[in-house]
């Protein structure tokens, strides 16, 4: 079974300057397969695909091509070539020696040179560009030609390092269409990198999520869209409506104060969970019987093949819904999930734990600042302690040197009535806010948290 | 082990590169008259040069006079110039355009011998006197272009509506023209200042075809004159060292404000 | 806006006057005699000259061999200092460049006066080696720059395609620092091959390049011949710089 796997990644991590760009990413690619690195900017993909091309040596783990461990080969002598983002094609050779330089390096004789570079300049349809400079040639004719000199050396695995990044739409969707032809066509492994999801979704056979260093999901476009297995997934692969809900037991799920069938099992009783609902998932419909709840329909605009609508909830919840009929804003409407379309997922965390030392009575040391705290029995200064902060009990201010600590807006998610923020603060550390103010990520923030909000717990080591 | 070949090669190549200047430093605090004869330490010559006190006369010091002046005019005079001439070539379009960064381009390609005669020769043709008015016109003449080229690539930087925005906020074209336009160029000004004024200083073969026969001396051309003479003014070794020591100050003030400049960027 | 190209038209006027009125007084006054009628003989004088021909081909000899010199030595130093891994300093950077911003003359008298202490007889050794010394800053930094601002991408898309580090060095690294070299070339040169100061304090006046002789014919106000001697120079320079490409002002431009 393990001979399937061209590529095999084990344990595999990173740092530049002290900050983890890769933690224990594992994962493995069949011969054969189309796999796709996802995530944004700064999720670590292009780090790891740069690894397995052999440009950045890993700090931990391995790379197995093949069964081999590779980390130690240089990059010139993996048999894995590299269409880079920004093409990098050498200015100063025209298109034919751009794309034999890897073969005449190998000392192919020319003839059989001159057949492969035809050959390739067949597949990507740029025959009779041979002479031309590089310089002359389009963003997607340098893309294909980029493309070519990867692939004329027959590579065991073609690394693709956000190929289209730089193009235009329109010239991104064929070029899309072209790679999965030349993927067929070839028979070559390859591993994609890109932070758009909709091409990750187009091209993959399988898609690796990842997200500040960590893989949150390994699957199937169709496993990944319709299963996301946690709120950052399903926020970022699709339009989604991420709310906080509760198992009530199996196949029974409570969210935006109804209660609905579904489909998931193995919860336990009444814990919280994430529930995700795709927007074309909602039914909408002009009456109410047969309706599970009721809303009033905010605002309706036209996305060329469906519409697209903002209704909030009787219970008080915005709910995104797609529909390829409009109904008008101000209007009563009736709406209806099917059981298959909830996705439940378990949350990572239900408030922020945080370790910390006892400074006094009445004051804590966490997160690299000092918190006022209650007075609580048995706990003395020096004593180290875990607090428990509830995500509305973290306060943000609209400028810094208010807060207690400083920190940035990384990450938001609107859950319907609320919206749920990552924050990283100035040491690093990160603590989930839920609020019902407007940040935008990047915005920096003052942290503050009311002594009552922080329980104490002491902590035995 | 690579690191290590590197760094002598380049340590190697910088000490033969810095062995006159270390060396006519070092004999820039003796006295003897010629280099090479340690006769006991001694800072007379730099007091000499200070006091103008010397068996030469004072040729060497109105030689530095006249270089910083020839330098300072020449500078000034280019960087305005240069900045309006600038604007207008940017403005310009297609053929026009090449034609006038084809001309800026001659006297940066032109060698200081060609350009020192065929302004002689212009001089002579003219039947102008030469003298301090001569060397400043010739000085201008091939520091313009210098800045000329500093300027251009922040006009092609600079936001092209920035001017038209100041003109829609109620500007007039003078005002905008000042508050506006001026500021974005302010670098590429005064770096293009700072070359014209170190390629003026620097230059010996136009001022020594253009300052006629009156006598005028830059420090280049005493120089020149002084070693063909044979006996060199020992005072030229202090001042040589002084010059060397205010180069490199200058040179590491103005990198290490650079590389604060970027790290402040950076860490934004 | 269009308005504004007219502020070149001052400029215009000045460089008409100050660099293309002159260089047509060097043809004209090239082609006259003494007493203003057309001529060929300044021109003929040359070729048939056995000294000046031989001073001619000197000139281009040591310039040749100047500039040889200068990439020999300096690559090496620019590739090293735009290395990030083997220089990460700004200021060894600017020590290299340091030479170029102080005087010429300066400096190579510094240099001459050094060789004597030496020992050294001055002629066409110390002659080739002060100029190492005074044009190879002009050399460094320009290949320095292009080495600098050149993209990773291309070095590693080479060792991608199975390129050994010394076939990255030859087959992309150098071929794209062909701007930064031309520059170089260009700005090593043309000076070299137009001094005449500088060899003379180098040679203690033993060897005289070509640019002594102009200036010597000027100064003797023999301008008809000097002048016809400037243009051949002219000639060889404009053929130089057609060949070598039009990088000189760019990199100069660049300088702080």
């Amino acid at each position: 079974m393990k001979q399937d796997y061209i590529i095999d990644i084990q344990h595999l991590s990173k740092s530049f300057g002290g900050v983890k760009v890769l933690d224990d990413v594992s994962f493995y690619v069949r011969r054969g397969e189309f796999v796709t690195l996802l995530g944004p900017s700064g999720c670590g993909k292009t780090t790891l695909l740069r690894q397995i091309a052999g440009f950045i040596a890993p700090d931990e783990g391995q790379i197995l091509l093949e069964g081999r461990d590779i980390s130690g080969i240089p990059p010139y002598q993996r048999p894995l070539n590299t269409v880079f983002q920004r093409y990098a094609l050498f200015p100063h050779l025209d298109v034919y020696d751009n794309i034999a330089f890897g073969l005449k390096l190998q000392k192919v004789p020319e003839k059989e040179i001159e057949k492969r570079v035809k050959k390739m300049l067949k597949l990507v349809s740029m025959t009779d560009y041979e002479d031309r400079s590089v310089e002359s040639l389009s963003g997607g004719q340098q893309q294909r030609v980029a493309i070519a000199r990867a692939l004329v050396n027959y590579p065991k695995v073609l690394l693709l390092d956000e190929p289209l990044a730089a193009l235009d739409l329109k010239m991104r969707k064929d070029m899309q269409l072209e790679i999965k032809e030349i993927h067929r066509e070839m028979g070559i492994t390859f591993i994609y990198v890109t932070h758009d999801q909709e091409e990750a979704l187009t091209l993959s056979d399988t898609i690796v999520v990842l997200n500040e260093g960590r893989i949150q999901q390994i699957g199937t476009p169709t496993d990944i869209y319709n299963e996301p297995c946690n709120s950052f997934v399903a926020d970022f692969i699709g339009e989604s409506t991420i709310l906080n809900g509760t198992m009530i037991r199996d196949r029974r799920v409570e969210f935006m104060g109804h209660g609905f069938d579904c489909v998931d099992e193995g919860f336990g009783e009444n814990v919280p969970v994430d529930v995700v609902v795709r927007p074309e998932d909602v039914y909408i419909m002009n009456r109410l019987e047969g309706a599970q709840f009721s809303g009033t329909v905010k605002s309706c605009i036209f996305k060329g093949v469906h519409y697209e609508m903002f209704v909030e909830t009787d219970t008080g919840y915005e709910l995104m819904v797609q529909d390829y009929n409009a109904f008008e804003p101000g209007s009563q409407v009736g709406l209806l999930i099917r059981p298959d379309d909830i996705q439940v997922m378990r949350k990572e965390r239900t408030c922020n734990t945080i370790e910390g030392i006892m400074a006094d009575e009445t004051h804590v040391e966490m997160l690299g600042a000092t918190f006022e705290c209650l007075p609580q029995e048995g706990l003395a200064a020096g004593d180290k302690v875990r607090a428990t902060v509830n995500f509305k009990d973290v306060e943000l201010l609209d400028h810094q040197e208010d807060g207690t600590l400083a920190g940035e807006v990384h990450f938001l998610i609107y859950k319907g009535n609320h919206y749920h923020l990552t924050v990283l603060t100035d040491d690093g550390d990160r603590l989930w806010v839920d609020t019902n103010d407007i940040w935008d990520k990047g915005d920096l923030v003052g942290i503050n948290i009311a002594p009552a909000g922080i329980k104490l717990e002491k902590c035995d080591e | 082990m690579k690191k290590v070949l590197a760094k002598c090669y380049l340590w190697l190549l910088l000490a033969m590169l810095y062995a006159p200047l270390v060396f006519i430093a070092i004999f820039s605090f003796t006295e003897s008259k010629v280099m090479g004869n340690w006769t006991g330490f001694s800072t007379k010559l730099y007091a000499n040069l200070f006091t103008g006190n010397m068996n030469s006369g004072n040729g060497l010091i109105s030689a530095v006079e006249n270089t910083l002046i020839i330098a300072l005019i020449a500078a000034a005079v280019s960087t305005i110039m240069g900045t309006i001439a600038a604007i207008g070539i940017y403005n310009l379009k297609g053929r026009k355009k090449q034609a006038m960064q084809f001309l800026n381009n001659i006297p940066m390609i032109n060698p200081d011998i060609i350009t020192g005669v065929s302004l002689f020769l212009l001089f002579v043709f003219l039947g102008v006197s030469q003298g301090y008015v001569t060397v400043v016109l010739a000085h201008i003449t091939f520091c313009t272009p210098y800045v000329v080229l500093s300027v251009l690539p922040k006009l092609s930087q600079m936001n092209p509506n920035i001017y038209e925005a100041a003109l829609d906020l109620g500007a007039t074209p003078a005002q905008a023209l000042r508050k506006v336009l001026v500021p974005e160029l302010r670098p590429g000004m005064i770096s293009g200042f700072i070359l014209a004024f170190t390629m003026s200083l620097d230059d010996f073969a136009v001022t020594f075809f253009t300052r006629g026969t009156i006598g005028l001396d830059t420090l280049s051309t005493f120089i020149y004159t002084d070693a063909r003479k044979g006996g060199l003014t020992p005072e030229l070794r202090p001042l040589m060292t002084l010059i060397f020591l205010i180069v490199l100050i200058l040179l590491v003030v103005i990198n290490v404000r650079q590389e604060k400049a970027k790290k402040t960027v950076k860490s934004r | 806006m269009s308005k504004r190209s007219s502020w070149s038209i001052p400029y215009f006027i000045f460089m008409v006057v100050f660099v293309v009125l002159p260089l047509i007084l060097i043809v004209m006054y090239a082609f006259q005699d003494g007493s203003g009628h057309f001529t060929l003989a300044n021109v003929t004088r040359f070729f048939s000259d056995k000294d000046s021909l031989s001073t001619f081909a000197l000139s281009i000899e040591v310039a040749l061999e100047n500039t040889l010199l200068c990439i020999l030595l300096g690559y090496p130093a620019a590739w090293i200092l735009a290395n990030k891994d083997l220089n990460r300093s700004a200021v060894t950077v600017m020590l290299f460049i340091m030479p170029m911003w102080i005087n010429a003359l300066m400096r190579t008298l510094a240099t001459a006066e050094l060789f004597n202490v030496m020992g050294f007889t001055l002629g066409k050794g110390t002659l080739l080696f002060g100029m190492v010394y005074d044009y190879i800053p002009f050399m460094i930094y320009p290949i320095y720059n292009t080495l600098q601002k050149m993209d990773a991408s291309y070095a590693e898309a080479a060792q991608d395609l199975g390129a050994t580090p010394w076939q990255v060095f030859w087959k992309v690294t150098v071929p794209l620092s062909k701007p930064g070299i031309m520059s170089g070339v260009l700005m090593v040169f043309m000076p070299t091959v137009s001094t005449f100061a500088i060899s003379e304090f180098l040679t203690n006046n033993k060897i005289k390049l070509f640019g002594t002789i102009i200036q010597e014919n000027i100064n003797s106000s023999m301008w008809n011949y000097g002048a016809a001697l400037a243009l051949i120079m002219l000639i060889i320079i404009g053929l130089s710089s057609f060949l070598g490409g039009n990088e000189q002002a760019e990199a100069e431009g660049g300088l702080i």
